[in-house]
């Protein structure tokens, strides 16, 4: 981390533990703003509960956690509405269409109806889904309902992007133009949670291996 | 912090538009309190009820009936993802609560619409005591989905979840029940629609409607929480 740049997430010693199993243990981590952090390791490692905490979705079970300035959990009311979280599920309501579920998605983070109209055309069309965005969520393949997750994380345009394996289920063509809305640049900060170390390691500022028992492994890089 | 006015018209508006397109609860419901009304008429062996019976009979089909709406109202949230959605989005989490509620008021007014006309047509010689019996319908209404809303937001994690809410609602809304089937009785008198006790009865839930809303405004954000 550049020394001089302000922080977007400070961790000391945080765990987190589910009943009497550790997922998290002693996590000590710095991420500037504007940079990228890639979080690699096995399944069970606990980057899927790292980015939860991150989310606010979860609580830390000790330690601390600072986002953007933050402390969570005591202030997370005041951090929602500056992430943008992409996870293992696309938090897509089955049965409204594509466009809805975007809609419904402004309205909960208060964007003035112009603007969420064009945003939500001008990303449908980003993302070539534009035609396809008024058949029913349940109808879409795995990759279209992913297409339309990435337009919902970033609708509000958040400043933190947690991203847990944003390309699953996408082909090379989704993939490349994912990169357009939720790639490195921009001035986002980003935590990227991924299978493929070659794709992460090109995109990451800040490198975290979690080992099984959500230890670090080596160093933060 | 998004406006609870517009997030609660954004959930309230995506549930009633969700089970306008796909009907999963009110046809179940409707059908169901049809099919006890054609048990009670027979198994019954009566052509007409009034009094306490005709109140047992009527209530006694909507409750089971809520429930079937009450096992539904969090499910879309629980399987699609809505909750985390909720959670992440910079609006009061109560804001949920009252939207949940106030669709599963509706569902209990649109299925209300139906059943109670057919119980009268099946059961009442004389239909006057429906108009005042509006008002013990919309107290009987807000009570249930103020409980119906927080027991089913706690059940539905739960993959015991269709014997969850019964379990649960079914002691806790005893009073309700009581007080809903003793303001209507004496509605459903043979003579016409009579009145005795029926302001005290209306301010028995009114009291319990009060209760369990604030109680479940006051502890939903928590029910939310990991």
């Amino acid at each position: 981390m550049n020394g001089t740049a302000e922080a977007a997430i400070v961790l000391r010693g945080l765990d987190r533990d589910y009943g009497d199993r550790p997922a998290l243990q002693g996590i000590d981590l710095t991420v500037a703003a504007g940079e990228s952090l890639a979080v690699l390791g096995p399944n069970g490692s606990g980057k899927s509960t790292l980015l939860r905490i991150l989310a606010t979705l979860l609580r830390p079970t000790r330690g601390e956690v600072s986002v953007m300035g933050i402390e969570l959990p005591r202030d997370a009311w005041k951090l929602r509405g500056k992430i943008g979280y992409l996870g293992h599920e696309p938090l897509l309501y089955q049965d409204l269409t594509g466009r809805e579920n975007l809609e419904l998605q402004a309205k909960l983070y208060g964007l003035e109806p112009e603007l969420a109209r064009s945003r939500i055309e001008a990303d449908l069309e980003l993302m070539e889904m534009g035609r396809r965005a008024g058949g029913r969520v349940n109808e879409y393949s795995a990759g279209m309902r992913q297409r339309i997750a990435i337009c919902r994380a970033v609708l509000h345009r958040p400043t933190l992007l947690l991203l847990d394996e944003p390309d699953s289920n996408l082909d090379p063509e989704g993939r490349e133009l994912a990169r357009r809305l939720i790639g490195p640049g921009e001035g986002r900060t980003r935590v990227l949670v991924s299978h493929e170390p070659e794709r992460a390691l090109a995109e990451a500022d800040v490198v975290l291996r979690l080992a099984h028992g959500g230890r670090i492994e080596g160093a933060v890089a | 912090m998004t406006p609870s006015r517009t997030a609660f018209a954004a959930i309230l508006g995506k549930d009633l538009r969700t089970e306008l397109r796909t009907m999963r609860s009110l046809p179940a419901m409707v059908l169901f309190a049809i099919t006890t009304f054609i048990i009670f008429r027979y198994g019954l062996d009566r052509t007409t009820l009034s009094g306490s019976l005709a109140g047992g009979v009527l209530w006694t089909t909507l409750l089971f009936a809520a429930i079937l709406g009450i096992n539904r109202i969090f499910v879309s949230e629980q399987e699609e993802g809505g909750f985390d959605a909720i959670r992440l989005a910079p609006v009061d989490r109560t804001v949920l609560f009252t939207a949940k509620a106030a669709a599963l008021f509706i569902y209990l007014c649109v299925l209300e619409l139906i059943v109670v006309p057919t119980f009268a047509v099946f059961f009442l010689p004389q239909w006057a005591g429906l108009v005042p019996l509006i008002a013990v319908l919309a107290g009987a209404n807000l009570g249930f989905a103020a409980l119906g809303t927080l027991i089913s937001s706690m059940a539905v994690n739960s993959r015991a979840r269709d014997l969850l809410v019964p379990l649960l609602l079914l002691p806790l809304v005893v009073p309700l029940m009581i007080a809903a089937t003793g303001a209507s009785s004496s509605l459903f008198d043979p003579g016409g629609p009579g009145y005795d006790d029926f302001g005290t009865w209306l301010l028995v839930m009114g009291l319990y409607d009060g209760i369990f809303c604030l109680v479940g405004y006051a502890v939903f954000d928590f029910l939310l929480e990991d």
